[in-house]
């Protein structure tokens, strides 16, 4: 009988070996495929774009019949996407800060509400940009609004809402009970606990907002009805403002091939500013969570 | 039964420990707290009595009635999940957040009613040090670990921040080793440097007592011996109470000894009748290792 044993054996530990190689080449092919993709996108933009693109792109505001092929540039987009980024993302944060850490500190780990609270956000998270932006249309038409770069701000940061409240939540959920109690026994009340709870979860909330600006800054959607599109610079929050999104999404309708090469040019610009926001956070993140334990 | 009676390394004898206690029989003042214990508490300042704690429908404290003396090294013991660290943290009132929670009876600290509505919370807490078993230094540097309490009960001057910081680090014997790094990371201590830390962190915003929560489990040898030493030197002007699962530890600085069981106490008293002279059955047999 040992010797069946030992038989038996080996060729359990010979299928151990293979399951572990067959695995292994399994999630090598697919980061390779996401890579490839990325890389395929990004040779495509490129490849379109950088015959396109010169100073003028990117410093004048479109010039009459731009979109038939005429001078000009996309300036206008660059600076109302920026613009829409920067107001929704602080808004953003000002509103979604105290909403974790009420979730987080104030109510209890199996409170009711907040059960209710995330289950809700988790579904805001779901809900298509265009119905934001419908939304937020009917509200305008009712007030009596026009298209304005108030309005694309405020549907973006409905937007980008549940993705700070969601992403942020992920992290202080983990908050250590032994901080806060830590904190609370040097005599802290909740409210002082702020200072200790936003340090620990200083990356989380980097990362929301490298997601929200990623989401911000991508969104057609949810602009086309709130923000408008224009071809000059926005220096009101009551007038409209155009966006890179729309920009592309112009541009690509045209049937001039020309005009089509500079769609991928304002693509290459957005991935370049979202690339610097990038950078920018995880530097200003590092910054933040050196002391974090 | 064997002599449990281990001597504390710390200090120089027993009878010097308790001369204490055949003083305060000599010169027992008119107002001495009647403990039923004999007059072995000179004095308390926190008193428990008829405490229940219910979490979720559990009896998890029953009926505790409690005298903490002043100024000394009190050792709770017992098995695990006897109430220890809920009594504990019953003091500072931090089991207020957990889910469930019902108390009756009453905690007096300087003849205030913790419980009591009209009584601050926060102010309770600053008046209890607390050190957790896992050293948990805040997000912060070094300089501002020490420095946020006291910036949080209103202490804005730089000079007198500085100068608290330093005190507090010579006070847990840390000055020396991080003078040169203030500004650098907490977490970036040792283990046993932090839970020094953490002490020193509780001691800057003036408690009156120091409690600890098996404060020294997590810890080596080294570093658990250093926190030992330290509790001595502090119980001079401060009232510290230790929840400890390590016998020996209590053996080696209890100079007063609770003994819990399944939240109940069972014995309380000096840490010299406590091991060598235990009056009930349970408490002798927790001793003898029959069970822990």
């Amino acid at each position: 009988m040992p010797c069946l044993y030992n038989n038996r054996k080996n060729i359990i530990m010979k299928f151990k070996f293979i399951e572990e190689k067959v695995a292994k080449v399994l999630m090598i092919v697919s980061s390779i495929a996401v890579f490839a993709f990325v890389l395929n996108i990004i040779y495509t933009i490129f490849r379109r774009g950088i015959p396109a693109l010169n100073w003028d792109m990117i410093s004048k505001i479109p010039a009459g019949g731009y979109y038939n092929g005429g001078g000009g540039g996309i300036l206008n987009a660059i600076v109302g996407s920026l613009y829409i980024v920067l107001g929704s993302t602080i808004l953003g944060l000002l509103i979604s800060i105290p909403v974790v850490f009420y979730l987080n500190v104030y109510l209890k780990k199996d409170s009711k509400l907040a059960y209710v609270a995330r289950l809700a956000f988790d579904i805001l998270f779901g809900i298509p940009s265009i119905v934001y932006g419908a939304f937020a249309f009917t509200i305008m038409i009712f007030l009596g609004m026009h298209t304005s770069l108030g309005g694309g701000i405020l549907v973006i940061t409905l937007l980008i809402i549940p993705i700070f409240i969601r992403s942020m939540d992920e992290v202080a959920q983990h908050l250590p009970k032994d901080l806060l109690d830590a904190t609370y026994a040097l005599g802290a009340t909740k409210l002082e606990t702020i200072k200790v709870v936003l340090r620990q979860i200083a990356p989380g909330i980097a990362t929301a907002t490298l997601l929200s600006v990623g989401r911000a800054i991508g969104d057609a959607a949810g602009v086309m009805f709130t923000a408008g599109f224009t071809d000059s610079i926005p220096t009101s929050l009551s007038q409209p403002a155009a966006t890179l999104p729309l920009s592309v999404f112009f541009q690509l309708s045209s049937p001039n091939a020309d005009v089509q090469d500079r769609a991928y040019s304002a693509a290459l610009i957005l991935i370049f500013i979202v690339l610097v926001i990038s950078i920018l956070g995880r530097l200003i993140t590092n910054y933040f969570s050196k002391h974090k334990i | 039964m064997k002599s449990f009676l281990y001597r504390n390394p710390t200090r120089a004898s027993w009878a010097e420990d308790y001369s204490f206690l055949n003083k305060s029989s000599k010169e027992k003042p008119d107002d001495d707290i009647d403990t039923g214990e004999g007059d072995r508490i000179k004095k308390s300042y926190l008193k428990v009595s008829g405490l229940n704690i219910h979490i979720n429908k559990t009896h998890i404290l029953k009926n505790v009635d409690l005298e903490i003396p002043d100024k000394k090294i009190t050792c709770i013991i017992g098995p695990s999940g006897c109430g220890k660290s809920t009594l504990l943290k019953t003091f500072n009132r931090l089991i207020d957040d957990t889910e469930g929670v019902k108390y009756q009876g009453s905690i007096l600290v300087d003849d205030t009613d913790i419980f009591d509505k009209q009584t601050e919370i926060t102010e309770i807490r600053k008046k209890m040090g607390l050190l957790s078993q896992r050293p948990c230094p805040l997000p912060m540097s070094i300089y501002d670990n020490i420095a946020f309490g006291c910036k949080m009960h209103g202490e804005r001057k730089k000079k007198k921040l500085n100068d608290i910081v330093e005190k507090q680090l010579k006070a847990v014997g840390l000055w020396e080793e991080v003078k040169t790094r203030l500004n650098a990371s907490a977490s970036k201590l040792s283990i046993g440097q932090q839970q020094r830390l953490c002490l020193a962190r509780g001691l800057a915003v003036e408690p009156e007592f120091i409690l600890a929560d098996e404060a020294t489990s997590a810890l080596d040898p080294i570093s658990s011996k250093h926190i030992e030493e330290l509790f001595v030197k502090l119980k001079q002007d401060y009232t510290i109470i230790l929840v400890t699962h390590t016998l020996r530890q209590a053996l080696r600085i209890a100079d007063h000894v609770v003994f819990m069981y399944l939240g109940e106490v069972i014995e309380a008293g000096s840490a010299d009748e406590i091991f060598n002279n235990p009056k009930q059955e349970l408490t002798r047999k927790y001793l003898e290792g029959a069970f822990s």
